[in-house]
This record gives C-alpha cells, structure tokens and sequence, in this order.
C-alpha cells in the first residue's frame, strides 16, 4: 500500500462556506490542515484609489460596499474622520440617529453572521429564522434613506435627513390576504421611531429563540467547541479586534474605551469570553445582539422626546434646503459650489476608528488641503482577521475550516477593497 | 485627552531619546517620525516597555507623496481660460497609460510607510511615519517579528506601492491579480490602468489588451486657501508651537 503523503486542496473561489470570493489552498496531511494560505483580492475594486479621485462626499457610497453587511458603520468611520479634520460637530439628535442606525447595521450584521455560520455548520432553520428579522431592519434602512442596503445616509455634518413620519405600508396581493396586510401593517401604522421601538420589544424573544436552536445544541457545540482557540496574547499579537479579541477574554470595546458620537450616554454592557474558541465567539456576538438593543431602546426614547435639527447650519459643508435654494441666491451659490466642486478640508491628517460590527474599523485619512482626500486608507477588521486564519487552522480537520471561517465573520468587499 | 498626550509624548521623548525625528500632536493625535534604521529599535522599545505598552499594531499604510498639492485650477488669481482650465491633464484620474504626470515640484523622500499602533493596556495610541530614503527601490525593515499583524499589512504596501520590507518571511502580491505588473496606488499610475481583461471568441480563452476606456474625471483637484482654512491653519500652527 503507498504511503498518504500531504497533498495540497484548493477551497474556493466558488464555495458556499466561503463567503465570496476567498481562495483558500490548504496543505492537508490526510484530513488535517497543515497550513492554510488564502488567496484574496479577487474583489478588489481600488476603492482607496477611486477616493482619491473624487470629492469628498461622492465616496461615502463606495463605504456602503466595503463591508457590504454593515454599511453604516463603515460611512461613520469616513465621515467621522472628515468632520475631525474640519473640526465640526454634528447636532446631538443626528449624533443620536447615528448611534441608533450603527447599533442597527451591528444587529443586521451578527444575524446574517449567525445565519450564514450556522448554515455552513449545518443548521438550516437558523438562516430563515435570522432572515426574518433582518428584513424589518432593512425596511428602517429604506425608511430613512430610500435605499435598503447602501444607504449613503450619514453625511459630513450630520445625517442626510430627519427620521420620516410615516412607515411603508404592505398592500393586498395574490400572496397577502386582507388579513395578513393588517396583521404586517399593525408596527408600521405609526412613525419609524414606533416601528423600531415595537422591534425592539419583539427582539429579545427572537434572540431567545435563536439560543434554543443553538446554545445547548449537541451538534453544534460538537462543531464548535475548542475549534480555533486563540489565547489573549495571540490574540493581540495578531491584531485581532471585536467579537474576536473579547472572545478571547479582552475586555476591549472603542464605544467603552474611545468613546465616539453619544456613546459614552448610553448605558450597555460589553460580553466577554473565557475560552477563546469559536463557541466563545458565538456567545458574545449573541449577546451584542441584545445590549445593541438596549442601545437602539435608549435612543428611540431620547429622540422621541427631543427633537431638532439633523445637520449642521454651516453652508460651506453641508447643502442648503432646496425650497431655500429657490428662493435665495447665495443658498443657491452654495449649492452649486457643493455639487460641482465639493469643500476643501484642511491640511492635514486623522485616524478615524469605530466599533464596527467585526472589530476595529477605521480611516486613515490624508489631506493636503483640497476638494479630494490626498490618501485613504481604510483598515478592515477582517482583513487582519483571516491573516490569523493560518494559525487558528492548523492541526483542525478540512470541516473546521469551514466552521472557522464562519467564526471570523469576514466579508470580502471590506478586505479586497 | 491632550493632557494623555502630554504624558505620552514625556514618556516617549525619554524612553526613544536621540532617535526621534520629529513629535507632533494634531487633532488629538501623535505622529511620531523616526528613520528607517532605528524603526525596529523603535518598535521594539514600545511594545516591550511597561510604560509604553503598544501591544497592538493595528495598520500599516503606504503613502506616496509625490503629488501632495498638486492641482488642477488656479483659485488665487483669475484667469481667462475659462472652464477649460479645470479640464487639463493634470493628476492621476485623467492621464492616460502611455502619458506621464506632472512633477509637484514637492523635494524630500516620495514614499512613507505609516504605522498605527495601539495600546491595550494604557488605552492610547500612536502614529509612526517612515520614510523610505531611496525612490528608486524603497525599502523599509519589516515589523513581522515584533507585531505579527503587520505580515499580510506590509504585503497589502508591497503590492500597491512596491515598498519592499526587508525580512518579511512571505512577501508576495496579495490583492491585486495574478501576474499583476505594476503598483497601482503609486501616483504615476493612472486610474484607468494598463491592461484590461475580456474573453476572446476566436481564441477561445480570457485575453489582456491595453485598455480601451479613456479616463473620466469630471471634478478638478483645487486648493483653496481663502479665509476659511487659513483662520484654521494658522490656529493649529499655533496651537502645535
């Protein structure tokens, strides 16, 4: 009988558990992994480069794509490093919609996570069960912006505009009887505040729901307990952030730590893990997902009690109000200077980092001084997050690669770009 | 937080005496410059003192500062040129593959390597730059010993503006394709690039040919240095003195 030498395995590009375009080629002794180099940049689509082309404002878009299942909190990190470097100050109630709108995407991002993950690992009714949800947190997406997934909502200044009054309504058709449009149309007859304030109340059974399905799964604690360990020192060693590092047992949260927009105002709670494993990692995302409700609970009550503006009055930055731009010459100067040529930011450079739903994400942002960003740099949390995939795979069988590539919760448009 | 930064900056201007370049604070923030032949001194002194305690580094950013402040339309005096002159071939978004950018007239190194580092213990962080002295064939030694995470960063630099990091133990292309020639974040590569890719019928199989789209870039470059942003420069020269 010949020997098994190693053999090499190409995962990828075009695999279900490989969440896009990763490329994985693993060195297999029999069915363990020896080494695990993946192959990415099958995405990359120049996104900093393409910046450095633009005005300022006409790539906050392009931040929706990057990571494409939090696209808010990505459009923070931009558009907070612009407004540092002009040193402005957006309205409270928009720095309170922000708040709300980011802790909404990190609920969006942990149940398509949750959904995915479980999937790959086997799980199928969790997939339908988070998609659920997800749909009504998209719908306060199209809400506010029109849009249901890239938003461009969060602008230099403040938020594009005020939260509306009103909510889209279903209507009767060949698949909604009359009494199932009344039944899904009873959140939306009030404002958005009213529908995401009834979310809120409906979340935590449904989370409740997810952990039956899951927590004390035998199978999925077969799958996933002591799979990818990483100690704290590694950990830090290997620049992991987020649900990665406090799986680990790091105490490490920017919305605690470097407080930004009103977070230090909000009264949440950071989970942490003891083990490190992907177990560990599953708990504290489960748990994000409560306190971000807690977050997104304590700002409905503040907006709904404080209303005002959601950008600032500055002209020079953000656009005037089109009825005064009729009406008003130098409104209408100001429009047409914003549109065609943008502002001119201060010389200068600034490192903008939030708590994205994956870690640490920020912008590092040059400026000499003109209309364009010099330099952009973005930092993806999951691009440092699938370098530490080598080490956490080794000596794991082929099926726990899939297992962990879940558990790094990457998306390929933040880490190709 | 600028009270943080003080002591940061005592401490550090104590622990990396003689090696530091230049320490400036600006939006609250630290940039700290060294050369390239003290960086992994550097380095290693700040994640290995106590008092320092960069544990975490968190990116590694190439720059190329060849075109800093080079635009497009003039904005201190009139001219009679009309829109025209906003229109002209002159940064990177508009020039061809076969035309070379203008020169910034701008003198000192042309490529930076920027670190950022963070402290997990201290809760503070820090912005080292490098410059990389040769133009030609930057180098710049790796930090992959002292921080593991820079390994795929410094690969990330290595392959959008060719900095080569000496003892890097893997240093290959990363996000761009296979067979890629070129940098392409350096500021004489035009946005459009060189080669695309299509399907060639008659050949039965994917083919690259110099591209065929012209480049498009409708917004000119400009600095404006009304009355707006100098207020705003000169308070923070002020403010850094």
């Amino acid at each position: 009988m010949p020997e098994i030498r190693n053999y090499t395995l190409n995962f990828g590009p075009q695999h279900p558990a490989a969440h896009g375009v990763l490329r994985l080629v693993l060195e297999m002794d029999g069915e363990v992994v020896q080494r695990a180099d993946p192959h990415i940049g099958l995405l990359h689509r120049g996104t900093e480069k393409l910046a450095e082309s633009k005005p300022y404002n006409q790539s906050i878009g392009y931040m929706d794509r990057l990571d494409y299942m939090s696209m808010m909190v990505n459009e923070h990190g931009y558009v907070k490093a612009i407004e540092r470097l002009m040193g402005i100050e957006p309205p409270l109630r928009a720095q309170y919609i922000r708040v709300m709108f980011d802790e909404i995407t990190r609920i969006l991002n942990h149940l398509l996570w949750l959904g995915t993950h479980a999937l790959d690992v086997g799980a199928m009714t969790m997939f339908l069960y988070c998609f659920r949800e997800r749909e009504d947190l998209i719908d306060c997406y199209e809400a506010v912006s029109g849009s249901r997934m890239h938003a461009t909502y969060y602008r230099p200044g403040g938020v594009h505009r005020d939260l509306p009054g009103t909510m889209a309504q279903y209507e009767p058709s060949r698949w909604k009887s009359a009494a199932d449009v009344k039944r899904l149309n009873e959140s939306r007859s009030g404002s958005l505040l009213d529908f995401i304030e009834d979310f809120t109340r409906r979340f935590p059974a449904c989370v409740d729901e997810y952990e039956t399905l899951l927590t004390d799964n035998r199978i999925w604690k077969q799958r996933t307990v002591g799979i990818g360990v990483v100690s704290p020192e590694r950990a830090r060693q290997m620049g992991l952030t987020g649900p990665m590092l406090r799986g680990s047992g790091v105490a490490w949260d920017l919305r605690k730590k470097q407080p930004y927009a009103v977070y230090d105002r909000m009264d949440f709670d950071i989970p942490v893990g003891v083990n490190g494993d992907s177990y560990d990692r599953y708990l504290v995302r489960i748990e994000e997902m409560r306190q971000s409700n807690r977050i997104i609970r304590q700002c409905v009550d503040w907006l709904k009690a404080n209303p005002g503006p959601v950008m600032i009055d500055d002209h020079k930055v953000a656009p005037p109000p089109r009825e005064e731009m009729k009406a008003d010459m130098e409104s209408l100067i100001h429009h047409f200077k914003l549109f065609t040529e943008g502002y001119c930011v201060p010389e200068g450079e600034v490192y903008s980092a939030v708590e994205h739903p994956k870690g640490e994400f920020a912008v590092y942002l040059i400026s000499d001084g003109a209309n364009k960003p010099y330099r952009v740099k973005v930092r993806p949390p999951g691009f440092v997050h699938l370098s530490a995939l080598d080490e956490m795979s080794r000596g794991h069988m082929l099926a726990d690669v899939v297992t962990l590539i879940g558990s790094l919760d990457i998306v390929f448009g933040e880490i190709d770009r | 937080m600028s009270e943080k930064l003080d002591r940061l900056t005592a401490c550090l201007e104590e622990k990396i005496k003689g090696r530091i370049r230049s320490l400036r604070q600006a939006c609250d923030e630290l940039t700290l410059e060294v050369s390239a032949g003290d960086l992994p001194g550097v380095a290693g002194t700040l994640r290995r003192d106590p008092e320092l305690g960069f544990d975490m580094l968190v990116d590694v950013c190439g720059v190329d500062y060849s075109a800093y402040g080079v635009t497009e339309w003039t904005t201190e005096s009139s001219t009679a040129e009309g829109f025209s002159r906003g229109v002209e071939k002159s940064t990177f978004g508009r020039f061809t593959f076969d035309e070379t950018p203008p020169a910034s007239g701008r003198t000192g190194p042309r490529y930076a390597v920027v670190y950022h580092l963070l402290s997990l213990t201290h809760n503070h962080r820090l912005r080292i730059r490098v410059f990389c002295e040769d133009d030609e064939f930057p180098t710049m030694p790796s930090l992959v010993e002292v921080w593991n995470s820079a390994n795929w960063f410094e690969r990330e630099a290595f392959d959008l503006f060719g900095i080569v990091f000496n003892g890097h133990p893997d240093l290959r292309r990363i996000l761009t394709d296979y067979g890629f020639v070129g940098h392409p974040f350096r500021k004489d590569f035009p946005l459009v690039g060189h080669v695309e890719m299509r399907y060639d019928p008659e050949q039965r199989r994917v083919i690259y040919q110099p591209v065929t789209i012209t480049p498009r870039v409708l917004v000119p470059r400009v600095i404006r240095k009304d009355h707006r942003y100098l207020d705003d420069a000169a308070e923070e020269k002020s403010a850094d003195a």
